[in-house]
């Protein structure tokens, strides 16, 4: 592999957006390097879905340069390279669907026209064995738990053998034991090196994996560096992170991090 | 069969069996966007087709396809663009088509509602033999479109914030799904009749649903229940002199009915199975779990 560093997988520099009249984002700076594992944190409403939204296109910047693989986004057509993990919430249609037949839409990237050839049918049973849901393959997605509905998402993001893989709150309402599926599947594909850019509302079981933590608030970056640590009684394990979000600046910065 | 011996006949079984096959290929996607009334829209706006029609002496089944296609790709832009207001915006583009249409079929020469009816509720004797031509032209483009892109539009319509990653043209795929429907309408409007039309793009496939687990097999038995349909349809209307729309769309109705009921012990057993080969996750996560951080709260 040619290692270009010079080069980011990502690029945001002053991006702008708006959800109606609503500033969200209000000029962020965000560059992830090959190979990197990125965490996006804050609070809810600081902007970072909205932030991973603007990266694949859904939500338009309003000002700004955004880059993918040093090609600005409006001209970016290599989407085989990205593998996308929306909020579980969105991928739900009114017709019931198999597994398979979910997780092969995330291998049309690689298709001609959408027809599948034999390797895409084993790309497809291969990223169903990473996150240990083969045994389902034929099973519709509405009968599965919020975690292994999850890991089908993460499947379909895999599917296409993405070098870059954005994930919006993989671990949202996912039971401990598709958790340490996630957790396994995603250090397999940090070691490969793929890059990683995932939303989080905190670092739980994927802290060891992160290289890089950058934090938000109302729509700026607050801090970008080392992924913050838990102190004192936050980092007991079992520890519920449940406490009155305190306005900006009363507290420690570092109690802001992790909320 | 006698039945055959009739060219009007041949004509309304052959529209018949293309009606089948492409209102519920084009309404699985409809259903799956969570839009299933939006061939109801269509429809409306279709009259206004028609009556143009009868107005500029003009074939009323290409004039619908063309005002119904534009009305369609009206309608999607209202879904990207539309905020609050979107809603309203498609009431409006609804009873205006409708509006129209009753307006241009009086004003026509020697025009009155009665040219319209055949087309709001379907007509076997009516389909000549330039429709049947117009009715196959358009039913090849919407089996070309629903069977030939159905991975792309499954893709499209189950969730497309991920479709864009894909790289996969979402908006196109959105106006053409659109365009499609449109002519689907027109397809099915001498038969079935443009009020009840939508009836077919979406009962079939809910039906269908009731014993399917994928997509696939949802849409092969929604197509496969539409031809039975309307065929069974056309024939009763044919022996019995009952209307063709409305006999159709009852039977319809009836095989969801029925097909629900059926399903109803169907679905049990796959749910016994279904525990029996996947034992639930993670009993651990049922026990009480400790009161983790509680000593502290008790404090006073």
């Amino acid at each position: 592999m040619t290692n270009e560093p010079a080069e980011p997988v990502i690029a945001l520099r002053g991006v702008t957006a708006e959800l109606g009249a609503r500033p969200v984002l209000r000029g962020i700076d965000l560059s992830v390097g090959r190979g990197e594992v990125v965490a996006l944190l804050g609070a809810n409403g600081s902007g970072k879905s909205t932030a991973i939204r603007t990266i694949i296109g859904q939500v338009p910047a309003s000002g700004g340069t955004i880059e993918l693989f040093g090609t600005p986004r409006r001209a970016f057509r290599d989407w085989a390279r990205v593998g996308y993990v929306p909020q579980r919430t969105t991928a739900a249609g009114g017709v019931p669907a198999t597994v398979t037949e979910i997780v092969s839409s995330g291998r049309l990237s690689r298709t001609r026209f959408g027809v599948f050839r034999k390797a895409d049918r084993e790309a497809v049973r291969r990223a169903l064995e990473l996150v240990g849901m083969a045994d389902r393959a034929k099973d519709p997605v509405d009968a599965l738990s919020g975690g292994q509905h999850q890991r089908v998402l993460i499947a379909r993001a895999l599917v296409a053998e993405p070098e870059l893989l954005i994930m919006d709150e993989p671990m949202a309402g996912v039971d401990l034991a598709s958790q340490e599926v996630l957790a396994r599947t995603l250090r397999a594909q940090v070691e490969q090196g793929t890059t990683v850019l995932l939303v989080l509302h905190e670092l739980g079981p994927l802290e060891p994996l992160i290289d890089r933590a950058v934090v938000l608030r109302d729509g700026c970056v607050l801090h970008d560096g080392p992924p913050p640590r838990a102190v004192g009684q936050h980092a007991l394990p079992g520890h519920d992170h449940v406490h009155p979000h305190a306005p900006a600046g009363t507290e420690p910065i570092r109690t802001g991090l992790l909320s | 069969m006698d039945i055959l011996a009739y060219d009007f006949m041949q004509r309304s079984l052959l529209a018949a069996v293309l009606v089948g096959i492409t209102a519920p290929a084009i309404g699985i996607y409809l259903v799956q966007r969570r839009q299933p009334l939006m061939g109801d829209g269509i429809g409306h706006v279709a009259m206004t087709g028609v009556g143009l029609g009868f107005l500029l002496h003009a074939s009323p089944v290409w004039m619908a396809t063309a005002v119904s296609a534009l009305g369609s790709v009206l309608m999607e832009l209202i879904r990207w663009y539309g905020k609050a207001r979107g809603d309203i915006a498609l009431a409006m583009l609804f009873y205006g088509g409708m509006a129209g249409g009753v307006m241009f079929v009086n004003i026509a020469p020697g025009g009155s509602n009665a040219n319209l009816s055949s087309y709001l509720f379907g007509s076997l004797s009516t389909v000549s033999p330039s429709d049947v031509t117009a009715i196959s032209i358009l039913a090849a483009f919407v089996v070309v479109v629903t069977l030939g892109l159905r991975r792309q539009l499954f893709a499209v319509n189950q969730d497309e914030e991920f479709a864009r990653v894909t790289g996969l043209p979402v908006r196109a795929l959105n106006l053409l799904t659109a365009i499609t429907a449109a002519v689907t309408v027109t397809v099915a409007m001498r038969v079935v009749g443009l009020i009840l039309i939508s009836a077919l793009m979406v009962v079939p496939v809910a039906a269908a649903q009731q014993l399917t687990r994928s997509f696939a097999a949802t849409l092969a038995i929604a197509i496969g229940l539409g031809v039975t349909v309307t065929i069974s349809g056309t024939v009763t209307s044919f022996y019995q002199d009952v209307p063709p729309g409305a006999t159709i769309v009852l039977l319809t109705i009836a095989a969801f009915v029925a097909l629900t009921v059926l399903a109803a012990p169907l679905a049990r057993r796959r749910a016994r199975s279904a525990a029996a080969a996947h034992p639930p996750v993670d009993p651990a996560e049922c026990a009480i779990p400790a009161m983790r951080g509680g000593p502290d709260k008790i404090g006073v």
